[in-house]
């Protein structure tokens, strides 16, 4: 048993790294998927007869990179065969042993390439994410099918199309160069956020994200962003469970249980935002978490730093401005300067959100506390007719109950 | 690899800069990127072949597609990667005044 968890381990950590070399070593995608494949079927073999390698990692890697020689040479001696010609092997191509792997630090890491090229622009974005999950995480076709609520074929079709693209689109495999990073950190920052707040409600998919933003923080140190969007997932992630009560019920920040919040992630999110911030190169993810960060460490909901937060919220609309940044700064700004300045700031975003559930929600409650009562009862109706989840309409409802009472 | 590059021009934006090509010609040709390339003549002059019922085919005038934007020129370029014919076409005046599209050549 311990044998099948060390390899379960192993598929977490090291699945990415395998495929990453493979793809680089064949530059065939759905070849570097098989023999990586293989590589676990082969550990699973025969780890519990040998023992765990030193270096799972490398020995993962040479097992699939043999695998690799091995059909791309046979491959060769087929059509050499076919020709008529002799079989072409040189000494330098013989397999290697898994034991003679070179170290882990001595192998280039080239999951960063694959990250980039998984999440290249010319990609459609659902092919990025289905890919990224694919050939980083290591989830199977139907594991990804069933978290994106798409038919097992639809999915594969996908991958299929995207692997197709790449290869046939000319787009590359490498981390691009310095005067395109910008753009393309900011597109995979984006897949990765994408990943987490799909998984925000169910879980399995947040934790890749998660696990991800971990790996591209370890390989790009230098970019503070990705420091920014690790410490807002993991500051969200330490709520997980408290967010719904034992009925499926929203709990709002204020009535969460605080000393159920992972105490930990939160530490961990602190310290990683602290490293980004000493780059001196805020962007919105860095100040998206400072944001999360002040209520995570609040000891409790009065002692909130509000002002902070609708300061940082200003600065996030000078970065990437947006009518629900705004919004979010009009419920900062109603926790300073009372719920009179915050529905005012509310109400000139009614026509761009007008779509938008949380702007109603937003509204009723300003209103309420403002005891225009029949007014919140009428922005609470709009909000309810509006809410995409069940949850969201049962604590609507009970908002509504509550009005005159 | 080989991109055929479609110029696409859009209307709305035609005139708001200066959209000559020629810096962008010059230079990509001098660099070996660009190997040929032309100005097409407007949609107006463009004939279509569409198949008839039964068999054979019919000559309309007009262009294929009856699109606000429109193919107004077209560069074969030779370059490394996607993101070599990305970084070169986003020279062109047209990527900010319409847009345009890279096609891989079947090779």
């Amino acid at each position: 048993m311990a044998v099948k968890d060390a390899v379960d381990e192993a598929f977490r950590t090291e699945w990415g790294r395998v495929v990453a070399t493979l793809i680089r070593v064949t530059g065939d995608w759905d070849l570097a998927e098989e023999c990586a494949s293989e590589a676990f079927a082969s550990a699973l073999a025969t780890w519990p007869r040998d023992g765990v390698p030193r270096r799972p990692g490398a020995w993962l890697t040479t097992v699939a990179r043999n695998r690799a020689l091995d059909r791309v040479r046979s491959a060769a001696a087929e059509s050499n065969r076919l020709r008529g010609l002799a079989p072409i092997v040189s000494e330098e191509q013989e397999c290697a042993q898994p034991d003679d792997a070179v170290p882990d630090d001595a192998v280039p890491d080239d999951r960063l390439r694959l990250m980039f090229t998984c999440c290249h622009p010319a990609l459609p974005l659902e092919a990025q994410v289905a890919l990224t999950l694919r050939t980083l995480a290591g989830l199977t076709t139907p594991e990804i099918a069933r978290a994106f609520l798409v038919p097992e074929a639809t999915m594969a079709q996908r991958l299929v199309r995207a692997k197709r693209k790449i290869r046939n689109a000319g787009i590359p495999y490498r981390v691009p160069p310095a005067e395109l990073l910008p753009e393309r950190v900011a597109g995979v920052l984006g897949v990765l956020y994408l990943l987490f707040n799909k998984g925000y409600s169910r879980g399995e998919l947040s934790t890749e994200a998660v696990r991800l933003a971990r790996v591209l923080v370890a390989l790009m140190p230098e970019e503070p962003e990705a420091g920014g969007l690790l410490a807002l997932m993991l500051f969200h992630e330490s709520r997980r469970a408290t967010r719904v009560d034992a009925a499926g019920d929203l709990v709002t920040l204020a009535d969460q249980d605080r000393t159920r919040w992972d105490r930990a992630m939160i530490d961990e999110a602190v310290a990683v935002l602290d490293t980004a911030f000493d780059h001196a190169r805020p962007g919105p993810y860095q100040l998206q978490a400072a944001i999360a960060g002040c209520h995570a460490t609040a000891v409790d909901a009065k002692s909130t730093d509000w002002q902070r937060i609708a300061d940082l919220y200003a600065l996030v609309a000078r970065v990437s401005p947006s009518p629900v940044v705004e919004l979010n700064r009009a419920v900062a700004v109603a926790e300073v300067d009372g719920p009179a300045a915050g529905l005012e700031l509310v109400e000139a975003l009614r026509d761009s959100l007008a779509g938008y559930h949380l702007l109603h929600a937003t509204r009723a409650d300003l209103l309420r506390r403002l005891n225009r009562l029949p007014e919140a009862n009428a922005a609470y109706e709009e909000a309810l007719a509006l809410a995409p989840t069940e949850a969201e309409r049962r604590f609507l409802t009970r908002r509504v109950d509550g009005l005159w009472d | 690899m080989r991109f055929l590059m479609f110029v696409v021009d859009d209307p709305d934006l035609a005139g708001t800069a200066d959209a000559s090509a020629v810096p962008w010609v010059e230079d990509a040709t001098v660099k070996r990127v660009r190997l040929e390339g032309d100005r097409l003549r407007p949609v107006s002059d463009a004939t279509t072949l569409w198949p008839k019922d039964g068999g054979g085919t019919f000559v309309s005038d007009g262009p294929f597609a009856e699109t606000k934007e429109q193919i107004c020129g077209y560069d074969l370029l030779e370059c490394a990667d996607l993101d070599e014919a990305v970084e070169v076409a986003a020279k062109h005046p047209m990527a900010k005044l319409g847009a345009i599209e890279l096609r891989p050549v079947w090779q």
